[in-house]
This record gives C-alpha cells, sequence and structure tokens, in this order.
C-alpha cells in the first residue's frame, strides 16, 4: 500500500501536465483550476489505494478525467454524443503542399508547423468534440498507450484507435481552419511561367 | 504493401502498437516510397508540434492552493528563520 506522505512528492511533478490537459478539457481558466484541485485531493485521499509498481501518471489522468466527466459534463444533461465526418488521409500535409513533387524547392511543410502560433494549436484542440479531444491529448500530448488510454477513459482500445483515428484526422482540419482564420496559411504556390 | 494500406496503418505504426511483421512490411513500403515516407515524417513532427505547444504554466496561486490543502509546505518559498 502506497504511503499518503509520499504523495505530495510523487504527484505534485505533474500538476503542469494536468493543468494543461484540465485546460483543454474544460475549455476554461478558473473550472481547470479547481479541477486539478480536486483530482489532487480526490487522489491524495485515495492514495492508499494506488499499488505501488504501477502507473502514477495513468493513474492520476483516470482521476482527473473522471472527476472532469462527474462534475464538469454532468452540467450538462448527456454527453456529446458527435461523431465525425471521414477526413482525407494526409489532410494538412496536402493542403501545404506535400505530395507535390512541383513544391519541392518550397519551404519544408515541417517548418510551417514551427510558426504555428501556441494559441492556434490549442484552440484547433479544442475545437474536437470531447471524446476524439480527450483520445488525442492522451495520445498526442501525453503520450499514453492505448492499453492507459481504454483504462483512463474506460472504454474498449477498439474504440480509442477509432476515436484517434477520427479525432487526429479533424484536428488536422480544424489546425487548418484556425491557421486560415488567423491569416497564417502559407501563400499557395505559384503557377511555373507567366 | 501498396499506399493504401500503408497510410491506413499510419497512427498504428506512429504509436508503436503494430505487429513486428506489420511494422516490418510498412518500414519497407516507405523506404521504396519517398512521398509516403514524407508524409509519415510530417505526421510524426506535428504531432510533436502538438505536444509542445500545449503546454500551460500552472498560475502560482494554483499550486498554493493545492500545496495548502494537502498541509504541504509551499513550494519555492523561503523556511522561516
Amino acid at each position: 500500500m502506497a504511503d499518503q506522505a509520499e504523495f505530495a512528492e510523487l504527484a505534485m511533478p505533474y500538476m503542469s501536465a494536468l493543468y494543461s490537459a484540465a485546460l483543454r478539457m474544460t475549455r476554461n481558466p478558473a473550472d481547470a483550476e479547481d479541477l486539478v484541485q480536486e483530482t489532487y485531493l480526490r487522489a491524495y485521499r485515495g492514495f492508499g489505494g494506488f499499488r505501488e509498481g504501477t502507473n502514477l501518471k495513468a493513474w492520476l489522468y483516470k482521476i482527473l478525467t473522471n472527476t472532469f466527466i462527474n462534475t464538469y459534463r454532468a452540467k450538462k444533461r448527456r454527453p456529446e454524443e458527435t461523431d465525425l465526418d471521414e477526413t482525407e488521409d494526409f489532410y494538412l500535409f496536402r493542403r501545404l503542399g506535400g505530395l507535390e513533387a512541383a513544391n519541392a524547392a518550397q519551404t519544408p511543410e515541417t517548418e510551417v508547423l514551427d510558426h504555428i502560433p501556441d494559441e492556434v494549436v490549442k484552440g484547433a484542440l479544442e475545437a474536437l468534440p470531447e471524446q476524439f479531444r480527450m483520445a488525442v491529448l492522451l495520445a498526442d500530448v501525453e503520450g499514453f498507450s492505448y492499453k492507459e488510454i481504454a483504462d483512463i477513459m474506460d472504454v474498449p482500445i477498439g474504440t480509442v484507435m477509432s476515436r484517434l483515428h477520427r479525432g487526429r484526422k479533424q484536428l488536422q482540419k480544424s489546425l487548418w481552419e484556425f491557421a486560415g482564420e488567423r491569416g497564417l496559411r502559407p501563400e499557395p504556390a505559384q503557377p511555373a511561367g507567366g | 504493401m501498396d499506399c493504401d494500406k500503408a497510410i491506413h496503418r499510419i497512427y498504428g505504426y506512429l504509436d508503436g502498437e503494430l505487429t513486428v511483421w506489420r511494422r516490418w512490411a510498412i518500414t519497407r513500403h516507405l523506404d521504396d516510397c519517398p512521398p509516403c515516407a514524407q508524409g509519415f515524417d510530417f505526421e510524426v513532427e506535428l504531432r510533436q508540434v502538438i505536444a509542445t505547444k500545449c503546454r500551460d504554466e500552472v498560475p502560482p496561486n494554483l499550486k498554493r492552493r493545492i500545496a495548502e490543502a494537502l498541509g504541504e509546505p509551499l513550494p519555492d518559498e523561503p523556511a522561516d528563520t
């Protein structure tokens, strides 16, 4: 059994990651702060039940996710039951001129990515419907495995995979739209000759 | 393996969640197909950008609230002398 006295020392280093995740979930700094505080309190109280040697980070995220669902989502009458349209593969890469030999001399597509402001990326992620947003957040920002995400979200692994698949593609679309609204899209390639 | 199949399994590949055999088949395809290889590289880069840019600083006031709630000494504050 884990010792509560150890809790702060082990769990405090995850605060920044948990707060970032809470912001993406609640989309509101005041709610995010309350959510993180509530998560720490619940984790502290339940720390006796945490099995040492298992993944503390995943355990904390499960509490964060449950607290979010029970407290914040409970404000809505029912969970979001959204689905996403199928998006083509390499959506963003294609928009940036990838896969076209004619653009080989242009700015590399990856360099464009570095210039996207943080706020655009955050906004694009936050624009995803909740179930997709959570899956993408846990996988791509936090680096959890399918198995860990399935456990955190309490859904089958196949569901995790399908949410990630659709969510990631939609995120690319969302990034493209956000970049467009802010005038951040790269100039289209000029046709050769004239 | 053709492009469609490779792209279909891109996320499993990038997530390290494929069997060794499937992983090997995709790696071989990428070796032979520069456009797919570039697309895969782009997805890797995009993921890193997303992970890096979605980090937020914890407000000091939140750190304080949590430390207090847990009965911990406040971090980054000098002890009484």
